[in-house]
């Protein structure tokens, strides 16, 4: 058993305004294993994630999995005006960052490289 | 094959730049209608308020040219919807004289039909009453006095209206439409076609982003749509459409993957099924059209908040870092102090600390974390650009010179790189409607004008 980030198991991880008043973030792995693993951890649920981004768990609007896609993906609730006064991300773009390194333990061998991304 | 259709959608965003061989390669390949989406709430709320575009004219005169070409020498009819971005009436005119001139210079001649998405306020007022208006997502109630401040409303078109143009008019050659949701004229263009409503929304929603469900990311891309499914294959030969690049693609800019809210009704995917046709085109089936009892469409509305003016700058002293919040609160009340307008809250002032928590604010996990050098961006906004100014030109100099504890550099340490150092941004807007409201005939809520070309 060991800890990798999430940045290692992943293909994509991004964010972007779903509208002027949401933010969604998409988590997309192209291993099915990797997928499994991270959904088996436990690690990306509502109440860790609200924590992480210090905000109430109330705000998450959507946390879920999609095994089609092998995809994860949470929408919350935008904290100030799009486009306004005191923007900081026109486009939402630029919200992930903390999500890649959230520690996902882990059984096999599945980092995507020897090398971190 | 008369029971399919192909539809080619040139791009996600017109005016982003076409691919000129990868365009004709689809147009060769045989289409029925080139379809492509021009609007966007994202740049923000500017679009609507101040009836800017999302690119200049000559941008979208490259783009609309190619079109212009093939609607013209391969008679394929051509739909632009959300004209200019925010799809405002000035800007639906300003998309028909763009191909009245294009048309002229090139010898051109089309039938043409415009489809308008202005609203009348009276309505939006008495719908409210009535209870008929409700919030999309999270953006709260909407008061009365929001529908009358917005510089603009305007309602997104849903199939309907695009529908009834081409079951009218089919001599139509190309509609200019005003704000629509965005796959709106790809279902209309099969709803009179047979296919199933779940067919051509899931068709609809996926390629109004054009190749963007393709792997890498690019940008034309063709469908073929029969009954109970259809096909997507990009026109460029380097990119590829995969079970999980399309399946992956309707997490895109949505609150959820599997529910999508649209005009008339939710398309659900739960039931999607995504299969490779080979290495680079994907067949598509499953998805459902549920009805909703009550027809609602989407407003948009902007209003123009104060006017801004902006300084930006570094700092590097680390005693000054190691108490910057202090610091900027001295700035603050200073500034509270000499401007009532900020005291009453008519005028606000806002920090960016780029290098701690600008790009996340209180989102930011790590914001307790000191750096050695800091950017500084100052931001206020005010009822006037000359207040706002004056303003921020007082917090600067402020920022420059207001003492702090332990201060060793007594000469100022706040590093502006711009001369001059404050800069007006002119006009701020906001979305104050952002909001469903019920309508009786989808159809016919919006005004349709035909004309020659």
């Amino acid at each position: 058993m060991s800890e990798v980030p999430l940045r290692e198991l992943a293909q994509v991880i991004r964010s972007k305004n779903a509208g002027p008043f949401e933010l969604t973030f998409d988590v997309i792995f192209d291993r099915k294993a990797a997928y499994d693993e991270v959904k088996a951890s436990g690690a990306l649920t509502p109440e860790k994630l609200a924590r992480l981004y210090n905000i109430a768990v109330e705000d998450i609007l959507v946390s879920m999995f999609v095994d089609a896609a092998m995809a994860f993906k949470m929408t919350v609730k935008r904290r100030w005006n799009q486009g306004s006064s005191g923007e900081r991300d026109t486009f939402g773009a630029a919200q992930h960052a903390p999500l890649m390194d959230i520690m996902i333990a882990t059984q096999s061998n599945l980092r995507t490289s020897d090398q971190a991304r | 094959m008369n029971d399919e259709i192909r539809i080619l959608t040139p791009q996600g965003m017109l005016g982003y730049g076409l691919p000129a061989e990868h365009f004709w390669r689809g147009i060769d390949s045989g289409v029925d209608a080139m379809i492509v989406d021009s609007g966007s709430t994202d740049p923000g709320p500017y679009l609507l308020g101040l009836g800017k575009t999302i690119v200049p004219r000559d941008a979208y005169a490259r783009d609309v040219s190619l079109l212009l070409k093939a609607a013209h020498e391969c008679k394929i009819p051509l739909i632009i919807s959300s004209a200019g971005g925010a799809g405002t009436d000035a800007q639906v005119d300003f998309m028909i004289d763009l191909i009245r001139d294009l048309s002229a210079a090139n010898g051109y001649r089309f039938k043409l039909a415009a489809i308008y998405s202005s609203v009348d306020r009276a309505l939006i007022h008495s719908r409210l009453r009535e209870g008929r208006v409700t919030e999309c997502g999270p953006s709260g109630d909407l008061a009365p006095s929001a529908i009358d401040e917005a510089v603009e409303i305007v309602a997104q078109i849903g199939a309907e209206p695009f529908a009834k143009v081409l079951a009218e008019r089919p001599d139509i050659d190309i509609i200019v439409s005003g704000r629509s949701y965005d796959p709106a004229p790809h279902a209309a263009f099969c709803m009179l076609r047979g296919i199933e409503p779940g067919v051509y929304w899931h068709m609809g929603k996926i390629v109004e982003c054009g190749a963007a469900c393709a792997e890498p990311k690019g940008r034309v891309i063709k469908a073929t749509i029969r009954p109970g499914s259809f096909d997507l294959e990009p026109m460029n030969p380097a990119e590829r459409c995969t079970p999980l690049s399309v399946a992956a693609h309707t997490l895109y800019e949505k609150s959820r993957p599997d529910m999508l809210p649209g005009p008339g009704g939710v398309l659900d995917l739960n039931g999607a099924r995504y299969e490779a046709l080979d290495d680079r085109r994907v067949r598509v089936s499953g998805g459902v059209f549920l009805p909703s009892n009550k027809y609602s469409v989407k407003h948009e509305g902007a209003a123009i908040t104060g006017y801004r003016t902006i300084f930006i700058g570094g700092i590097r002293d680390p005693i000054l870092i190691g108490q910057l919040d202090a610091f900027l609160d001295t700035v603050r009340k200073r500034a509270n102090g000499i401007f009532p307008q900020l005291a009453s809250g008519e005028a606000t002032m806002m920090f960016h600390v780029y290098g701690r928590d600008a790009v996340m604010g209180e989102m930011e996990p790590l914001r307790h974390k000191v750096p050695h050098e800091v950017g500084l961006m100052g931001e206020v906004t005010a009822p006037t650009q000359e207040l706002a100014n004056d303003i921020c030109s007082s917090t600067r100099i402020a920022v420059l010179h207001t003492p702090y504890p332990g201060q060793m550099a007594t000469a100022g340490n706040f590093a502006i790189p711009l001369n001059p150092p404050e800069t007006p941004t002119g006009p701020v807007c906001r979305f104050t409607v952002y909001h469903l409201m019920e309508i009786d005939s989808p159809a016919d809520l919006f005004p349709v004008r035909y004309m020659e070309i």
